[in-house]
């Protein structure tokens, strides 16, 4: 969805024009029909507005396009672990130490923001789309591809800074840790759909026993067609 | 409101290899055991089964098995000059925060650490002068020999079941094993696990190069096994799921089926779960501690729990952090240089490198904890001059795999791009195709690393975060250097299609990433009170009732991993305590 009238802007006149009860309610809903018929997770967003939803997803297939190894990254579901991930306890800061006093401290020291992991995300999406307005006058979502390449790699090596806000090298080690979570954890979690990560790999997944395999397997490419997850074992 | 509870003989804190050993051995021994546990109790049927087990986001990624940074964490710095901060979740380092502490989650790795530590400061003045230690390295003897622990070794090897081959049996030495290690009384109780392919291809390397490779030992049963106290072992899977998980299989040494379940059976023993000791209690004149204060976390009662001995076995951070909360022992000054609690904190250090072989197949997810080789030639071999190299301590070099599940493990050649087609292609490629041999290093005591309490942070009970000091100094990066170029040139000789080369570290540590959860000193052990924190038998210099078992006692760091130690002290200083009880006061003179 680079161009045009996209899903979002229907989405928002949909609401503006009162008849959000008939149309679809969730950005996700809207382009679900062709789901595959494995989907672990129900489809729709518990995290994203509409911008963020529209930002990931393109970031996501960027990153993670289609080809013979794999399907794009929303067809793997990432958009929808990302999701989920950030609605969830780890999103909210489970387990983060969030006292202060906050200091900027030293690469050494690790983490420092006053911002949970979801809060990091929603600013870091609006700073990168602020960004993206002010050199292309346009949101990430609606770049072309080689913009959008131009954008990550700007976000990754630094060579982006965001004005007055989130460090950029933070919210791109987050950013890139969760679509590669996305992309390689268990499918209970809403990506990983159809083991897509695991099988792009030849990661057989959640196998019991491989005492016997050691022998029977050395230096022999292990069958990794239908990895096993949590829930086809549950 | 504090509820004052019964006295009873011991109260240990924290329960996991230490206090799990502990816990048994005195229960056993006539006395009235009490362990509060801050973590919940957890057990293989329940929470370490398949499928659920098999979730490498739940354990290796949001740290289910791990304390809550939440609640309590400590601040970081690489020197003095620095303003502390939060480490505001985990990283470096993972210490459990459940029923079997760390030991539910470690890989087994298990040496016996030898003289060369024990006596590292005799041997290094003794071989190459005072002055080759340099000024600021505190490396001190530790005032025990291996020969006295040799019967503890022994004792935690085949409780914990580990697997491996000897390579000196009472001064002979036996081909295949380690030929560089102590003489130990008899073997190990199960053979070796199955090589997997890289740790033959670099057992082959290193062979060629001159090297004595033998597999490394481990806490993973390379077959059914029943340890002298009963507790039954099944075979290693090698499934890919043992560091940072329980084990599925009871393949794994771990308290949570060994020593633990065995006290919990004896009426003498009582445990605790969610119980956070936030003191030990010193009576009025300082002499002996009283007991401890806790919360139970569920509904933040308060307790007073009176004991005639108290251990501390939390992990090594945890106990040296309570002795500075509870003002036993002088805290370490790195300035004046008196005092020593909080003194001699080391980590460990380390370099690798990722061999890319096309047309193998390693299947990195089939492994264990102990499927990798060795090499302790520039480790505990002595005929190793580290005199025209200029450093202070060793490394042991080892070829295979750690944890190698795909969200944390894909390994590309340096250059690849990290996303897009060519990144997948590339991932695709190389996951099956790789392996990793890696150096692991010494990191000797120097004056300024070390732990105190922080000035401006609090944990969830008002309390002042432990402040941790650290940073590598030169003599770090001389080894670093001379360990690259061994692994690099290993690497070389195996002729990979591709080679991500070893590099020394020049960077100061970082809390992030993951690193090694092997934190030791802060209370150590020696000869005399004035530079140490216990004496040989665990036992604080100033409350002779007082015993602080783990890591934490270590002078120094060496390279291998700290449990056999850490077990082997344990069972040591159990025997100690039951002489103690029957005469109380100090087991050595100050």
């Amino acid at each position: 969805m680079t161009d045009g009238f996209g899903r979002r802007d229907f989405l928002k006149g949909a609401v503006a024009g009162g008849v959000a009860a008939t149309a679809p309610t969730t950005a996700a809903q809207a382009q679900a029909q062709p789901q595959p018929a494995t989907t672990a997770t129900p489809p729709g967003y518990a995290f994203f507005n509409l911008d963020e939803a529209a930002f990931v997803e393109a970031l996501v297939d960027h990153m993670v396009p289609a080809d013979d190894l794999s399907p794009k990254g929303t067809d793997v579901g990432i958009n929808t672990y990302i999701d989920r991930a950030l609605s969830g306890a780890w999103g909210k800061g489970d387990r983060l130490y969030m006292q202060g006093p906050w200091k900027q401290g030293t690469p050494s020291q690790g983490y420092q923001l006053p911002l949970t992991p979801a809060q990091l995300y929603r600013a870091g999406i609006e700073a990168t789309n602020a960004h993206c307005r002010k050199a292309y006058g346009k949101t990430f979502d609606r770049l072309s591809s080689e913009q959008r390449e131009e954008v990550l790699i700007g976000l990754s090596t630094a060579k982006i800074a965001f004005d007055g806000g989130v460090p950029v090298r933070v919210f791109w080690s987050t950013l890139y840790q969760t679509v590669m979570e996305g992309m390689f954890s268990d499918p209970i979690y809403g990506g990983n759909r159809n083991k897509a990560g695991w099988k792009l790999i030849g990661f057989p997944g959640a196998i019991a026993v491989h005492r016997e395999n050691i022998e029977k397997y050395k230096d022999k490419k292990f069958p990794a067609d239908a990895p096993l997850g949590i829930s086809d074992m549950s | 409101m504090v509820t004052r509870l019964k006295e009873v003989d011991v109260v240990i804190v924290g329960l996991g290899w230490t206090g799990g050993i502990l816990s048994k051995e005195l229960a056993e021994a006539g006395l009235k055991v009490v362990a509060l546990e801050r973590g919940s109790m957890r057990s293989t049927e329940k929470d370490y089964s398949l499928p659920n087990i098999r979730d490498e986001l739940r354990y290796v990624v949001r740290h289910d098995l791990m304390q809550n940074t939440a609640r309590d964490t400590i601040t970081v710095r690489n020197n003095p000059s620095q303003e502390a901060l939060p480490m505001r979740r985990l990283g470096s380092f993972l210490p459990g925060e459940v029923v079997g502490g760390s030991a539910v989650h470690w890989s087994g790795h298990t040496w016996r650490w030898t003289d060369m530590e024990f006596k590292v400061r005799s041997n290094y003045e003794e071989r190459y002068g005072k002055n080759f230690i340099p000024a600021d390295m505190t490396i001190q003897d530790w005032g025990i020999s291996y020969d006295e622990l040799e019967p503890y070794y022994d004792r935690f090897e085949y409780t914990a079941a580990i697997s491996g081959k000897a390579g000196n049996i009472k001064g002979e030495i036996k081909p295949g094993g380690n030929p560089f290690e102590a003489p130990r009384a008899r073997d190990y109780p199960l053979p070796p696990l199955t090589a997997i392919l890289a740790s033959e291809m670099f057992t082959a390397a290193a062979k060629n190069a001159g090297y004595h490779p033998f597999p490394r030992p481990s806490a993973n049963a390379s077959r059914a096994y029943t340890n002298p106290d009963g507790a039954k072992f099944g075979a290693c899977q090698y499934c890919g799921y043992c560091q940072r998980f329980g084990c599925e299989a009871n393949a794994k040494g771990s308290p949570h089926i060994t020593v633990i379940p065995i006290a919990l059976k004896n009426p003498n023993f009582e445990l605790r779960t969610h119980s956070w000791v936030t003191k030990v209690l010193k009576d009025s004149d300082g002499k002996k501690v009283t007991g401890v204060a806790y919360t139970n976390i569920l509904n933040g009662e308060e307790f007073e729990q009176p004991a005639s001995v108290v251990l501390l076995c939390a992990y090594a951070i945890n106990n040296v952090h309570l002795m500075l909360l509870s003002g036993i022992g002088q805290p370490y000054d790195p300035v004046a240089q008196t005092g020593v609690v909080g003194k001699n904190y080391c980590y460990q250090t380390g370099v690798g490198a990722t061999l890319f072989f096309e047309g193998r197949h390693f299947n990195p997810f089939m492994n264990a904890g102990g499927s990798n080789a060795t090499i302790d030639d520039f480790n505990i071999n002595w005929n190793f001059d580290r005199g025209p190299h200029n450093f202070v301590g060793a490394y042991n070099v080892s070829g295979g795999f750690n944890t190698v599940l795909p969200i944390g493990y894909r390994p590309v050649p340096s250059g690849t791009p990290q996303w897009g087609k060519a990144w997948k292609a590339a991932t695709a490629k190389w996951y099956q195709t790789a392996m990793t041999i890696a150096a692991s290093g010494s990191v000797m005591a120097n004056r300024y690393n070390c732990y105190d309490l922080d000035p401006t942070y609090r944990n969830a009970f008002g309390q002042p975060l432990m402040r941790m000091t650290f940073d590598y100094r030169p003599n770090e990066h001389r080894m670093g250097e001379h360990a690259a170029k061994v692994v690099n040139d290993i690497a070389k000789s195996m002729n990979p299609t591709r080679l991500n080369q070893a590099t020394a570290r020049t960077q100061p540590w970082t809390v992030v990433p993951y690193q090694s959860t092997h934190n030791t000193g802060g209370t150590i052990m020696g000869t005399n009170p004035r530079d140490s924190a216990v004496n040989k038998y665990l036992q604080s210099w100033d409350c002779h009732n007082l015993f602080v078992v783990g890591a934490n006692v270590f002078p120094h760091n060496a390279s291998y991993n700290p449990t056999g130690p850490v077990g082997a002290l344990a069972y040591w200083t159990a025997d100690a305590i039951k002489r103690y009880v029957k005469s109380p006061g100090p087991l050595v003179a100050a």
